[in-house]
């Protein structure tokens, strides 16, 4: 295994850098702050291929590897985690289970927009009674000649204000066991699709998470993705490449946290030095140090399996808990190496310690990751296995 | 139209903590994050949109060390065609006339009916694109800020003077200009282009395969020397203004216009 970042991996990142601190930068706190969704920021996006990381560069795509992705998702979060957040799900669990499931009509048709990003993709999930429990999708998409008549309500729908193409879960035979979910894709102007209110939430403020309605959407059948009844296999597909990105994502505000703490440490004078020559603000940073290190390398392994096309489910569990954990703490940590000003709006901490505790909640909560994490284990035999 | 621009690998302000070396003649060097100097992305940009309206090919140079390689291809995920690279241990030390006579060598091996540098590094020299005009005979401008094709050999130039003035010029090709920022917008790498130049071939150039004479080059022909590097102490002569925000800024326009920064 490469431990060292290859030259394209190295260009990758100074490049995303260059483009997320010249552009985002100077808006970041503001977007927070006004909870406003940069659509500036997305048409400077659009030239530079990241609606469509992974994607065959002849439909317009990077074509670029799993570890890429996770440093582009990084390096967005690393200054604003709300403009990672869109770029990640729209790759991952939009743009990603079409070009995998999707049969070439629907790339020809479909893919293009969103990997140019005309359409920003949304994955439509959770309701009111379905969450972890993919299982308890309530949505119905009834069966009417040629068509899907979709009737139900999204919630806490990623991109929901501003998407152009939703992945809906829905019912297709209440009668079979598990009530078959399906998948079908949605463009925003069929009507009966409407956009609920914006959520008010305490984190990745500039992403418009919001509901969706569906009354009476009617969606042809030709917009159904793989087979009626494939919608828990799609749906957990597209959340193992999902995690990769919301811990890429974790990362990046983990990574800023720790940036922002070191810099504030060797700053701020109290009794007469820098608070950075303090042992216990040194061993704030050095566990700060730490948990970054830590979970870009199980991260970029996870990554690295998905790109040799081994299995990488367990290990993306891992990344997405370990590094949420690790944003949580490490800007917990530089909140409080910040003192009184970390709890003010006035410094960045304040924003990366709200952003962080999401990592934790969507794209399969910590709990849910260490279900499939001892789902993997145990389905081993006892013995273990050499790595 | 064969663009050659010459580019330069510096410490990277915005990614290092720049700190002094303990011999007293140089910052700290072990460690340091190197992009593609400020000036010089300035002229790749200048040489992508001229070649994009008058056709032609874009090269890009660099005079440094194996890291600087990252730099060359960066210049090229951003639309460059071609990257040459000097990496010759001998040419290390070189002073501003060595740089500019390694740089003539490779003008030397093709030929070019452009070529660019930056106005200045992070040494603040802006030593080489003048240097190396003059080495290759040919008509220079500096601190070019507009530049377009008026007819077939003729490139029409802006300049700024000084008090904020400018001056439009015409000046023949072959030549050498050096590229002031605001020239343009550069514009972002985008990351299709990072997977393809990751495996291109960028030749490798040395002394001897661009035919220097070692007694010209490098740190023991260099007649400008460093003696000295140090942060000046702090010393009268600032000026603290007080007030609220809109009065400060209204007394700063009143300074700048008074001292000529602005009008």
């Amino acid at each position: 295994m490469e431990l060292n970042p290859c030259l394209k991996h190295k260009v990758l990142r100074k490049s995303v850098r260059e483009f997320a601190e010249g552009v985002i930068g100077p808006i970041a706190a503001e977007l927070d702050l006004q909870a406003r969704f940069p659509w500036e920021v997305v048409e400077a996006m659009r030239p530079l291929q990241y609606f469509g990381i992974q994607a065959p560069p002849d439909l317009g795509g990077a074509g670029l590897d799993t570890i890429s992705y996770a440093i582009v998702i990084e390096e967005l979060s690393r200054v604003s985690a709300g403009v990672g957040l869109c770029v990640s799900v729209h790759n991952s669990v939009a743009l990603y289970p079409l070009l995998r499931f999707g049969n070439p009509e629907q790339i020809a048709r479909l893919a293009p927009e969103l990997i140019s990003g005309q359409r920003i993709g949304a994955f439509c999930l959770t309701e009111a009674n379905a969450g972890s429990d993919a299982g308890g999708v309530e949505t119905m998409a009834t069966k009417q000649g040629g068509d899907y008549l979709l009737n139900g309500t999204k919630i806490f729908v990623t991109n929901g204000g501003v998407c152009g193409l939703a992945l809906m879960f829905a019912v297709t035979d209440p009668g079979a066991k598990g009530r078959a979910a399906s998948v079908l894709m949605v463009e925003k102007e069929r009507p009966g699709f409407a956009v609920g209110e914006i959520e008010e939430l305490a984190g990745m403020r500039c992403n418009p998470v919001s509901s969706i309605f569906l009354e009476d959407c009617r969606v042809p059948a030709a917009n159904l993705l793989g087979q009626p009844g494939d919608g828990l296999k799609i749906g957990l597909t597209a959340l193992d490449t999902g995690r990769l990105g919301i811990a890429a994502q974790a990362l990046g505000i983990a990574q800023a946290a720790l940036e922002a703490g070191l810099k504030y440490a060797k700053e701020r004078q109290q009794f007469g030095r820098a608070i950075a020559s303090f042992q216990t603000i040194q061993n704030y940073l050095a566990d700060m140090a730490t948990e970054v290190e830590a979970g870009r390398l199980l991260l970029y392994r996870a990554c690295a399996l998905k790109d040799a096309g081994q299995a990488f489910g367990t290990q993306a569990a891992m990344a997405k808990l370990f590094c949420s954990r690790a944003a949580r703490e490490v800007s917990n940590l530089a909140v409080q190496i910040h003192g009184g000003c970390g709890y003010s709006k006035e410094y960045e901490v304040e924003r990366l310690y709200r952003d962080a505790k999401v990592t934790e909640i969507y794209e399969g909560t910590s709990e849910i990751q260490r279900l499939v994490i001892a789902r993997g284990l145990l389905a081993q035999p006892t013995a273990g296995r050499a790595v | 139209m064969e663009i050659l621009v010459c580019v330069k690998q510096v410490p990277d302000t915005a990614e290092n903590d720049i700190e002094l070396a303990k011999g007293g003649r140089d910052i700290e060097r072990e460690d340091l994050v190197y992009s593609v100097n400020e000036w010089d992305n300035y002229a790749v940009e200048a040489a992508i949109q001229l070649r994009d309206q008058v056709g032609g090919r874009v090269t890009v140079a660099t005079i440094g060390d194996e890291e600087a390689d990252e730099v060359l291809r960066r210049q090229l995920a951003m639309g460059a065609d071609r990257g040459l690279h000097v990496c010759d241990d001998s040419l290390e030390g070189s002073d501003g006339l060595g740089l500019a006579r390694i740089l003539e060598a490779v003008v030397r091996k093709e030929a070019y009916d452009l070529i660019l540098t930056g106005a200045q590094a992070d040494d603040n020299a802006g030593q080489v694109g003048g240097m190396l005009a003059a080495l290759l005979d040919l008509p220079f401008a500096a601190l070019v800020n507009h530049l377009e094709v008026k007819d077939q050999g003729v490139l029409r130039i802006g300049r700024e003077v000084a008090g904020g003035d400018q001056e439009i010029s015409e000046i023949d090709l072959p030549c050498v200009l050096s590229i002031q920022t605001g020239i343009n917008q550069p514009r972002y790498v985008g990351i299709r282009g990072i997977r393809k130049v990751a495996s291109v071939d960028i030749p490798q150039l040395d002394a001897a395969s661009l035919g220097l004479d070692q007694a010209t080059v490098g740190e023991g022909a260099a007649r400008l020397k460093r003696l000295d590097y140090f942060v000046p102490q702090g010393g009268p002569g600032a000026r603290m203004l007080s007030g609220k925000p809109d009065q400060l800024a209204a007394q700063l326009v009143e300074i700048l216009k008074a001292k000529g920064g602005i009008r």
